[in-house]
């Protein structure tokens, strides 16, 4: 297998991993991080096409995970900040507990 | 609201208008194209002034605007009918904007055509309309929202003369749509009324089942032909190979939705809730006639398509007699109507399904003036009983109210088909036009034309007789409550109607009894001037069958005699032996109860259509993961643990996690699709 | 002025304004009201639409404009979008002036996250860089998210704000894994190397996946079935103005990057994307219809015919490039008008304690506030369809498009699926004009309309009316909107 593969799958696996944890996870932090995981095995990717590819001197799949990583904290900052507001009103952040709003 | 779509003309239309004009002013026809703008433009403005400032105006005044705007457009009429005269030659006036549309692929103007089939249709609507707009007058007198009633009554017929002067389905399906709103709103104008804002939303709804139909034939017009002008469309029908039956089809689907045909005449009985002058202008006179006017106007496409004439010619013969069968048994003086509106249809439809359009129109022609009268002298007799349109609370009402009984008997006896009036004509010439057509259905529809004439001839003079003859069944002092809502004309006793009111109806008597002259057929000495007219429009119909004037003289005795018999019995019943009808009723109870059910198509349609919707809403949202996919697969994995079943996750759970659940299994659809679908 | 700068005016403009309200809104007392910010921030969006002007300008002088490498483009196309996004906050801006009952001291961060929510809606539509699109997508989303949750203290508010936020972010991933993918496949991902990588790409499943990918990232934002089900919960928790601006903007931007990624980047797959879009146009026409058939809450009914409103915009994506976009477009122009403007009544009526939301609040609403049950009804009309209203245009557009290219089944279901809409539109309006219950409208509060609000509502009203009567006027510029792809740039693709 080479080396591209290699970090085709274990980014696949990651994201799988992030998908299975935002699913399953009941605690509105954790399937946050589910979902931080699955941003981060893109990242994974994209940095692996970059070395792998063409023409890794020009550091354009760097460049990209950096962009997406700071974007992605930006969202988590926000994201926790959500969470809080969530966790004054309702003291929890059991998403099981938050479905008010159905129909 | 309407402060901004004026505000809007102001900035926006008129100036390119004016552009318009402008650029056209050389031509020698400009004259003549400004009067067709105008044709529209004045109920429109009418509509514009009284919906904004008619709420502070003196109710004299608003009448006044409504009425100045709707008699001008009538001048405009009668101004092209003298252009007509004076040619000599056939009318084909067109306006044309600058283009409305133009995406790629196809274009549509923004344009009017007047040909003699349109202007047939501009003198109905514009005579009729400024008619019952003078009646309206007296009879809206004393109803809260007056300046509402007169802005939509002008809204209604600016929509009305945009249908009829289009000249690309676009145009006319704007119109078509437009009609249909303005008479929602009509319909639903007593709208704290329970039944009425219902039966507004059924004719809404039922309408777009048949726009449904329009709009599919729309576009399978402009996939085959490119265009959707009139003028493109027809020129080229012969030589394209389009799915024309498929077309016509739908677009009779169309015109069933409009005028009240079956399947989807349903809801023009109920569409009696409006005042009484709405179902005299809009659903009896003009508006339930576009769908005749339209297949009228595309014959040349459904002369292409046999299949879709047959189709035409059962839906109107059938309607006709389904229509009057029900109406023998209405006890409602406007249901009555309103189910003869619907039977008179289907005689119109018929004959446009036998490919006799012209005789189509003109009975489209007779039937306003005798159906607008019939509707205004009930209003009229509604009216003298302070709200009462059950006739079993009338009787001997000939002697009180005389203008309106004799007014009301020339129409009574228009539309029974008695000899010389102006249904007798037109009626006539439908069967014999079915007759001679030379085809099984063409037969057929004769056969049926004639047993329906008699019932209709039965139904009307059971009206009459209830209401007219007979002992009085009135109670006096009928306190306005009783049909609160609608009629609130105080208590003051039985009373004739005043002058505004019945002035209309004298004027519309006299056209029900000599409307007919225009069409008299070579028969009876005259030259069937109307079809002669219509020739530069529709020639290229129907051929002109050359039958026997002793066919005709025969054909028009059958008929007679079904208006005879039809007399006679409403007679018997209902004058030498009052009662009888009773006991008929109790003896043949089961056909009564269909009868008086209306055949129980709206509960059936109820059941059938919004039933299944709701369910299919009930199940494609809830149902599906509980019953389907859950259930099925624990049925399939484990035995039924019935801890798992409990656990009833819905789409809309609230629920987000199972919300992630949807997006992901979307999510792997979606990509299982992409990959393993090619 | 550089091109660099020129490119980015509108969002530079939009940016420093609302840096500006954030920074001017501590130094505000509190307790003191916060309407100066608004003004503030509507004469941003005002200054931000003129900038769009500008460039259109300058477009039509000197052509398409790049900047920043090729990684935005300012056409025509960009043009309609950020116009018609000012537009948008614009008005939900006038409209939300006075929204605030009682001077809320957050008040000023409401009219800043307005403005940033934008920047990133416009930075989506001129990107022709997949990484750029997706910082756009990021700005405007994390706005929205807490745009969503602004009425704070009711508990209604933070779930609305926690479910788009989780499910947003979820999509998120999916959105961003699916541009490495591109990436991978093709070296690339600006639009015109992505389509001639495309061309020679060895791994031609990998593109698949990746195009499937950014589309149910993008599905998402515009809420399209499957992807819809955060849809109806989080507009029903929301405050009203803000549902009426993401309802559109944010959807008018992530339309217009599915334009061009799959017009522009990835005409080689129509194939495989063609049949996805038809099944997300039916499946959100169905979904949302019928959803809306039993809702009680207005909102909620809005909100699932705004699904189906989604379904009607995809149905464009059946024509053929140039009916597409011109449908597209022109279809979000009128959505946008009539669905800012319905949800400008609701947010009018109601307040910001949106004390009436059900239907039967409604019931005979007509007797008490004729002007807004006006206006309100005129807008459901459109939406239905009704000739005359842009909603009628905007549907024959996209229908005809669809059969022209020959979707008739497809145009069929869409126009069954109108007339079964009308059912609910017409029971809302049933409502409005009916006789009133004993006491849904006595304890409507009249609250007085302002002269801003007017002014908002008068503008989409207009608007609406204006593209239903005179559509020709909007169809010439969509139709130069048609998106041009730069200059492929020569690529090699990825050695595996």
């Amino acid at each position: 297998m080479t080396p591209l593969n290699l970090f085709l799958l274990l980014s696949a696996l990651l994201f799988s991993i992030g998908l299975a944890g935002a699913l399953t996870r009941r605690n509105a932090i954790l399937v946050l991080i589910g979902i931080e995981l699955m941003l981060n095995a893109a990242n994974i990717n994209l940095i692996a096409f970059w070395r792998f590819g063409p023409n890794p001197e020009a550091l354009t799949g760097v460049m990209f995970a950096i962009f997406s990583i700071s974007v992605a904290a930006a969202e988590a900052a926000v994201g926790l900040a959500i969470i809080l507001a969530v966790y004054r009103h309702n003291k929890t952040t059991n998403l099981n507990q938050i479905d008010t709003l159905k129909g | 609201m309407f402060l901004l779509s004026f505000l809007y003309l102001l900035l926006f239309v008129i100036p390119e208008g004016n552009l318009l004009f402008a650029s056209r002013a050389t031509e020698s026809i400009m004259d003549n194209t400004n009067l067709l703008w105008l044709i529209p433009t004045l109920p429109f403005a009418g509509f514009l002034i009284n919906g904004t400032l008619g709420r502070k105006l003196p109710r004299a005044a608003v009448s006044a605007i409504a009425l100045l705007f709707t008699v001008l457009p009538a001048l405009i009429v009668a101004k092209l009918w003298l252009i007509l005269k004076a040619d000599g030659a056939p009318l084909a006036l067109q306006a044309v904007s600058r283009p409305w549309i133009a995406v790629s692929g196809f274009h549509v103007d923004f344009a009017f055509t007047v040909d003699h089939l349109t202007l047939i249709m501009l003198s109905i609507i514009t005579g009729v309309g400024f008619l019952i707009h003078i009646y309206s007058v007296g009879y809206m007198a004393y109803e809260e929202g007056f300046w509402r009633f007169f802005a939509y009554l002008n809204l209604f017929m600016f929509f009305m003369l945009v249908l009829v002067l289009s000249s690309s389905f676009l145009l006319l399906f704007v119109g078509w749509e437009g009609v249909g709103l303005a008479s929602y709103l009509l319909i639903g104008f007593y709208f704290t009324k329970d039944s009425a804002a219902n039966a507004g939303k059924k004719a809404f709804i039922v309408n777009r089942i048949g726009d449904f139909g329009f709009l599919l034939a729309m576009f399978l017009l402009i996939a085959h032909f490119g265009s959707l002008d009139f003028n493109t469309v027809f020129s080229h029908a012969a030589t394209t190979a389009a799915p024309f039956t498929a077309i016509c089809l739908l677009l009779a689907l169309g015109a069933t939705g409009k005028s009240a045909q079956i399947p989807l005449y349903v809801w023009l009985p109920d569409a009696m809730e409006g005042p009484t002058p709405v179902s005299a202008l809009i659903h009896a006179a003009t508006m339930v006639t576009a769908g005749i006017y339209m297949v009228a106007r595309c014959h040349v496409l459904f002369n292409l398509s046999p299949t879709a004439l047959a189709v035409v010619a059962c839906i109107g013969a059938a309607t006709a007699l389904l229509a009057a069968t029900i109406g023998m048994v209405q006890n409602d003086i406007k249901r009555v109507l309103a189910y003869s509106t619907v039977s008179q249809l289907g005689y119109m439809f018929m004959a446009c399904g036998v490919g006799a359009y012209s005789a189509g129109i003109f009975h489209v022609m007779t039937h306003a003036f005798f159906k607008a009268l019939l509707f205004l002298a009930a209003g009229s007799v509604i009216h003298a009983l302070g709200g009462e349109q059950d006739m079993r609370k009338m009787g001997a009402l000939r002697k009180r109210i005389p203008i309106t009984f004799w007014t009301m008997s020339a129409g009574v006896f228009a539309i029974a088909g008695f000899p010389f009036l102006s249904g007798f004509f037109s009626k006539d010439e439908i069967l014999f036009q079915a007759f001679t057509a030379g085809t099984a259905v063409g037969k057929f529809a004769w056969a049926i034309g004639v047993f329906t004439a008699f019932l209709t001839s039965f139904y009307m003079f059971r009206l009459w007789f209830k209401t007219f003859f007979g002992a009085s069944h009135v109670v006096e002092h009928n306190t306005h409550d009783h049909h609160a809502a609608h009629d609130s004309h105080g208590s003051h006793g039985v009373h004739e109607s005043p002058l505004v009111m019945t002035a209309p109806l004298m004027i519309l008597a006299v056209l029900a009894i000599i409307g007919g002259i225009v069409g008299v057929p070579t028969a009876f000495g005259g030259h069937n001037e109307f079809e002669h007219f219509l020739d530069p429009v529709l020639s290229s119909g129907h051929e002109v069958v050359a039958a026997s004037s002793g066919t005709a003289i025969a054909l028009s005795t059958v008929a007679t005699l079904a208006f005879a018999l039809g007399l006679g019995l409403a007679y018997q019943l209902y004058i030498r032996k009052p009662g009888t009808s009773r006991e008929i009723a109790k003896k043949l109870q089961p056909i009564y109860s269909l009868l008086d059910h209306k055949y129980w198509v709206d509960e059936v349609y109820n059941f059938a259509i919004v039933g299944s919707l709701l369910n299919v809403s009930r199940i494609a949202l809830s149902g599906i993961v509980d019953t389907g996919i859950v259930q099925g697969s624990i049925g399939l994995l484990s035995s039924g643990t019935g801890a798992l079943a409990s656990v009833t996750r819905r789409m809309q759970s609230g629920n987000i996690r199972s919300y992630a659940g949807w997006l992901a299994l979307g999510a792997a659809a979606v990509i299982a699709i992409t990959i393993f679908i090619h | 002025m550089s091109t660099n700068l020129l490119a980015l005016l509108p969002e530079l403009v939009l940016t420093i304004t609302g840096v500006l309200v954030m920074v001017l809104e501590p130094v505000i007392p509190a307790g003191k009201s916060r309407k100066p910010l608004g003004w503030l921030a509507i004469l941003g969006s005002l200054l931000s639409g003129l900038a769009a002007f500008y460039q259109l300008q300058i477009v039509n002088a000197q052509g398409t404009l790049t900047a920043f490498y090729s990684t935005i483009q300012i056409d025509p196309f960009s043009i309609f979008f950020h116009l018609l996004i000012a537009a948008v906050v614009l008005v939900t801006l006038l409209g939300s002036l006075d929204y605030f009952e009682s001077p809320i001291t957050h008040a000023g961060e409401y009219f800043a996250l307005v403005l940033f929510g934008a920047v990133g809606m416009m930075f989506m539509t001129s990107s022709v860089e997949l990484l750029m699109v997706f910082i756009g997508l990021e700005i405007s989303s994390i706005s929205t998210y807490i745009l969503a949750g602004f009425r704070k203290g009711r508990a209604t508010a933070s779930e609305s704000s926690i479910k788009y936020f989780l499910l947003g972010s979820f999509a998120t991933a999916f959105f961003l894994y699916g541009v490495a993918l591109i990436y991978g496949a093709t070296g690339s991902t600006s639009i015109g190397p992505i389509a001639a990588g495309l061309a020679i790409t060895r791994t031609p499943t990998m593109a698949i996946l990746a195009v499937a990918m950014v589309l149910i990232g993008l599905g998402f934002k515009v809420s399209a079935a499957p992807f819809h089900v955060w849809t109806p919960d989080v507009y029903q928790g929301a405050p009203a103005p803000v549902v009426g601006l993401m309802s559109t903007a944010p959807k008018a931007a992530a339309f217009a990057v599915l334009l061009r990624f799959l017009f522009n980047g990835t005409p080689m797959l129509h194939g495989h994307w063609i049949l996805l879009i038809e099944i997300l146009a039916v499946a959100s026409m169905c979904l949302g219809n019928l959803g809306a058939l039993k809702q009680h809450d207005v909102k909620r009914l809005l909100a699932y015919s705004s699904i189906a409103h989604a379904g009607y915009l995809l149905v464009a994506f059946t024509g053929t490039h140039q009916n597409a976009v011109a449908g597209a477009c022109f279809y979000t122009a009128t959505y946008a008008a009539m669905n800012v403007g319905a949800f400008l009544v609701l947010s009018q009526l109601s307040g910001f304690s949106e004390r009436i939301r059900s239907i039967e609040d409604f019931t005979g609403l007509a007797l008490k506030r004729p002007g807004m049950s006006a206006l309100l009804g005129f807008f459901l009309l459109s939406l239905i369809g009704i000739p005359f209203t842009g909603g009628f245009f905007g549907k024959f557009y996209v229908f005809s498009g669809a059969l022209q290219n020959g979707h008739v089944w497809l145009g069929i279901v869409g126009l069954a699926n109108s007339g079964v809409a009308c059912f609910y539109y017409l029971r809302l309006l049933a409502a409005i004009y009916s006789r009133p219950t004993s006491d849904s409208v006595a304890y409507i509060p009249v609250r007085k309309v302002t002269a801003p609000a007017a002014v908002a509502l008068a503008a989409t009203a207009l608007a609406t009316l204006g593209l239903g009567i005179l559509p020709n006027k909007l169809v010439h510029l969509v139709e130069r909107a048609t998106p041009t792809t730069t200059a492929a740039v020569a690529v090699q693709p990825t050695q595996q």
